[in-house]
């Protein structure tokens, strides 16, 4: 595909080029700060550029990375004071405390809990059917495990042995977030989940042999309402002999969990899928694209786009016994991360091969928090079916939802995923027609602008500054401050003809919360 | 893309390819292949000439009882009636309905009524999935509804060039499963949100109070020389997707477009007809959606689910529901609009035909799937019939059951969309777009 690089459409300034070659850095979203340690990731990174001749973007500025850094890793747009604080820091390596820092936010677990329970489908209502009582429960041990950091194969491991009531041991909901109760079909969904792997693309003996693991859970109500056991059917009387889905055999002893001898395979160090599959979609999470596309489709004939990148992730995640926030702190301090978004070559397989930032809409609960956050409100959101209704407080981020049937218009439109697969291409954060209308002219959002507490307040503190409350505006929009060229147009905007002020900063904050910049991570 | 494939596995071109380009903007198809080898939705047998343009769906959320509605049962006594006990006649011979729909009783020659849908499901999401698409639960996959299937073969695809989406829920989306199922958002229905009863309707995005166009204009000179990274990233797809995204929305709220959604021009007099209320105003709505061209229109109408309270709540409800259907089927039509319109009234099941008199219900009904009604009216299907019976006192069928399919099954073949033809799916399966066995061939 034929990209023009770089136009000559530019209207601004200091971003004013013509000319093939670019500037060598382009303000404010680049800067020369000097290198961020190289780590083992770059040299394979760019060991792949340089083969196929593609030049990397130079790294983001500090602005764009602490935006940037924020959204990726807590879903969480930085406050003013955060950003302030960060650019005003002299330390030629701050973004690396800064990384730290951001892994250990409470935030951290709310928002890979999001995706978490994306993942495993956890919603109330048609077709998983969880039950708010139960979505609950899982919800809260989800958070609990990422909070704790839990090791992932233990994570796993949990999810694919427990026995018990939903209610009580609320791992179990994993054999009950699935749309089916067939061996077949919970063999289908931790090939999804834990193997990276779509059914199909299994051999047919592979799949028989991993459906023998799941052969004997079964279900039952108990007197209360909604409570669900899952527990194993009771196994044969002697030892018996199992194929693993690799083709390996195996003895499984009569008082056994068949379960547990799958989960023992599944997180063996040397295992094909397991680190694979987890460290390709926290790389793919992270970075806007996997190193397996899609990052949920690992089978033989879908090679990844740089080998020895993915080698390196998994025997890093098997060296630090699963722990993921290693995984996390490589890739977010690694420079091909903190690359700039702006491509600084049109070979074709640039972006696969990481030679920039990809950009990408916020998810569409990272960017109603965004909004509430300058419009100073919170959503209300409840849901009066199923029963028991479920309400959440006031003022409770969106990232924090729970139960992905929450009743949400605006998480509807914006692509939040059914949850009905567990399919990572269930999140659309691709725009459409009606997403724009609703940011470009709903009431909603005049409401926000206008009733923000958070710009009237900086109205009052910039104190009939007219640059200083433009700057204002910029930081807590954009989290940085305009450039020159910028300061100059807003300047404009409020001398216009019969422009009051307040006309003029609604305005202003609508413009900005419309702009690329604003809506996509960058 | 040319002929389809019929696996779902995307080659990593094809995949890079989509990367780049963004997918939102592709029409299914383009996304996933999808259709079964050989097969094309646009093949003759799909586009045949039809009576059927548009179908208003009367959704009533919940389920209503269809004692109390279409299929009285005066004689059943007063554990099945309660205060109800004197259905009336209609303007056809031998049709009698529930003595709160005299309005409706007056119309009965220009719809037919189902007495015998049956699914024998009780619960909410399951029954609302099977009534909204025509399929069982259970196969890994969730299909898309009734308003998706006609959005994705009557809209955009396919010739439909309106500037307000061909597929419209008033005022909000369901909520129990996604409308567009594995379709995908770009066939997802349009919610307008806000209240058509009110003096203005405002409608998400397209109708915004106190923003002159003046003022539309000049912010949006300023969105766009504010818009840095925009301008340093040219030709990125992500970006220009969101451009023409921007353009189209534009000519929404800036042109002609949205004042569709104006009711000023409404007689005060007909506004009163169809009750001013939500749901009356809603369906003169509808109408007015179907004369500008938009094929499919959801009126969501719930608060159905009458386990206490059950006949306050019914003496409620149905004048509301009595004046705006009878309206609407009236004023489409004086318009000539009913010969092409289909309107469907329907909600997830019918209720308990046995009044549950006991603590805590008091005097209320729960959900029955064995045996409910829907009624049918437009568009090709003829009026002044009952298709099928229930027994004496509502509780069994007795003559000839009608499931979900059966029903969507006709109503596709109404719109010239061939229920045998093959339905892309991202998997790839060779689907059907309605299998059933029993359409209403009785009525069409």
């Amino acid at each position: 595909m034929n990209r023009p690089l770089i136009a000559a459409l530019v209207l601004m300034a200091p971003l004013n080029w013509s000319g093939a070659e670019p500037p060598q850095i382009v303000p404010p979203f680049e800067s020369d700060i000097g290198i961020v340690s190289t780590s083992r990731i770059d040299t394979v990174v760019s060991a792949g550029l340089k083969n196929r001749g593609i030049k990397p973007a130079p790294l983001c500025s500090d602005e764009v990375f602490i935006r940037r850094v924020y959204l990726d890793t807590i879903g969480t747009v930085p406050t003013p004071k955060e950003v302030n604080e960060f650019l005003q820091d002299q330390n030629p390596n701050k973004r690396i405390p800064l990384i730290n820092r951001l892994l250990e936010r409470e935030e951290f677990a709310d928002y890979w809990t999001l995706k978490w329970c994306d993942l495993l489908r956890v919603k109330s209502e048609f077709p998983i059917n969880l039950w708010p009582n139960a979505v609950q429960a899982y919800y809260r041990w989800i958070h609990d495990s990422i909070r704790m950091n839990m090791p992932y194969d233990q994570f796993a491991r949990e999810l694919l042995t427990s026995s018990g009531s939903n209610f009580r041991e609320p791992q179990v909901n994993f054999y009950r977030a699935i749309q089916g109760r067939q061996p077949s079909d919970i063999a289908r969904t931790v090939a999804l989940t834990f193997m990276g792997t779509r059914y199909e693309s299994l051999p047919q003996s592979a799949r028989a042999n991993m459906e023998v693991f799941f052969s004997q859970v079964a279900y039952k109500k108990t007197a209360e309402w909604k409570e669900e056991i899952v527990y194993l059917n009771l196994a044969p009387a002697e030892v018996h002999e199992a194929n693993l889905p690799d083709g390996r055999k195996v003895q499984i002893q009569p008082e056994d969990d068949p379960r547990r001898v799958f989960a023992d395979w599944l997180t063996e160090p040397n295992n094909q899928w397991f680190a694979r599959n987890i460290t390709n979609r926290v790389w793919a999470w992270l970075m806007g694209r996997g190193i397996i596309i899609e990052p949920d489709d690992i089978r033989p004939d879908n090679s990844p786009a740089n080998p020895e990148l993915l080698a390196f992730l998994e025997k890093e995640l098997v060296r630090s016994k699963y722990d993921l926030k290693t995984i996390y702190r490589l890739i977010l301090n690694s420079r091909t991360y903190q690359q700039s978004s702006i491509p600084r070559s049109d070979n074709p397989q640039a972006e696969a091969m990481f030679a920039c930032y990809p950009v990408r809409r916020l998810d569409a609960e990272v960017l109603i928090d965004a909004l509430n956050q300058i419009g100073g409100t919170g959503e209300t959101y409840s849901s009066n079916i199923p029963e028991p209704f479920t309400f959440i407080p006031e003022g409770e981020r969106s990232i924090k939802l729970a139960d992905g049937s929450i009743t949400s218009q605006f998480l509807e439109m914006f692509g939040r995923p059914a949850r009905d697969t567990g399919l990572e291409s269930e999140r659309n954060n691709q725009p459409s027609d009606s997403q724009r209308l609703y940011l470009l002219n709903s009431n909603d959002i005049k409401n926000k602008i206008e009733r923000s507490p958070i710009l009237r307040q900086q109205a009052e503190a910039a104190k009939g500054n007219r640059t200083e409350l433009i700057k204002n505006i910029y930081v807590t929009i954009l989290s940085r401050y305009p450039t020159p060229s910028e300061s100059e147009i807003a300047e404009k905007y409020f001398q216009s003809e019969g422009m009051t002020r307040k006309a003029a900063i609604e305005d202003l904050a609508w413009a900005l919360i419309n702009t690329k910049e604003f809506l996509y991570r960058h | 893309m040319g002929k389809q494939k019929n696996t779902y596995v995307i080659s990593r071109r094809e995949a890079l390819k989509l990367g780049l380009l963004g997918a939102a903007g592709l029409t299914f198809v383009e996304r996933f292949g999808g259709y079964a080898r050989g097969e094309d939705a646009n093949s003759p047998r799909a586009i045949k000439r039809t009576p059927a343009k548009a179908v208003i769906e009367l959704w009533m959320s919940g389920g209503p009882s269809h004692i109390d509605t279409f299929d009285p049962k005066p004689k059943a006594g007063n554990d099945y009636c309660g205060p109800f006990k004197n259905s009336i006649a209609t303007n056809v011979d031998g049709i009698q309905i529930c003595e709160l729909l005299p309005l409706l009783a007056k119309q009965a020659d220009k719809y037919s009524i189902i007495r015998s849908m049956t699914h024998g499901i009780n619960a909410h999401e399951t029954a609302t999935y099977i009534m909204k698409t025509g399929r069982k639960p259970g196969d890994n996959l969730v299909y898309p509804g009734m308003g998706a299937v006609v959005s994705l073969f009557r809209g955009y695809d396919h010739g439909y060039k309106g500037l307000i989406p061909p597929y419209i829920v008033l005022t909000a989306t369901e909520g129990r499963f996604s409308e567009e199922g594995f379709l995908g958002p770009r066939y997802k229905p349009f919610a307008t949100g806000g209240d058509p009863a009110q003096k203005r309707f405002v409608v998400s995005g397209v109708v915004a109070e106190g923003i002159s166009d003046q003022r539309q204009k000049s912010r949006r000179e300023l969105l766009h020389s504010l818009d840095s990274l925009g301008k340093v990233m040219p030709g990125n797809p992500q970006f220009e997707q969101l451009d023409r995204c921007e353009e189209k929305a534009y000519s929404l709220i800036l042109g002609d477009g949205g004042k569709v959604f104006d009711m000023s021009s409404e007689k005060d007099e007909l506004k009163d007809r169809y009750g001013k209320n939500k749901f009356g105003q809603s369906c003169l709505m509808a109408r007015r959606l179907v004369e500008i061209g938009v094929p499919y229109i959801t009126v969501n109408y719930g608060g159905w689910d009458t386990h206490k309270q059950h006949f306050e709540t019914m003496r409620r409800k149905l004048p509301e529901l009595d004046k705006g259907m009878a309206t609407l089927l009236q004023d489409l039509s004086d318009r000539g609009l009913l010969d092409s319109t289909i309107v469907v009234w329907a909600g997830e099941f019918g209720r308990t035909p046995k009044i549950l008199w006991e603590s805590p219900w008091n005097g209320g009904r729960g959900h029955y799937g064995n045996c409910f009604s829907a009624v049918v009216a437009g568009g090709g299907f003829k009026g002044g019939r009952v298709v099928g019976a229930s027994n004496d006192k509502g509780e069994e069928i007795v003559q000839r059951p009608v499931q979900a399919a059966d029903l969507i099954g006709s109503m596709y073949e109404l719109l010239g969309i061939d229920p045998d033809g093959p339905l892309p799916n991202p998997k790839g399966l060779a689907l059907q777009i309605m299998p059933s066995a029993n359409r209403l061939k009785e009525i069409m």
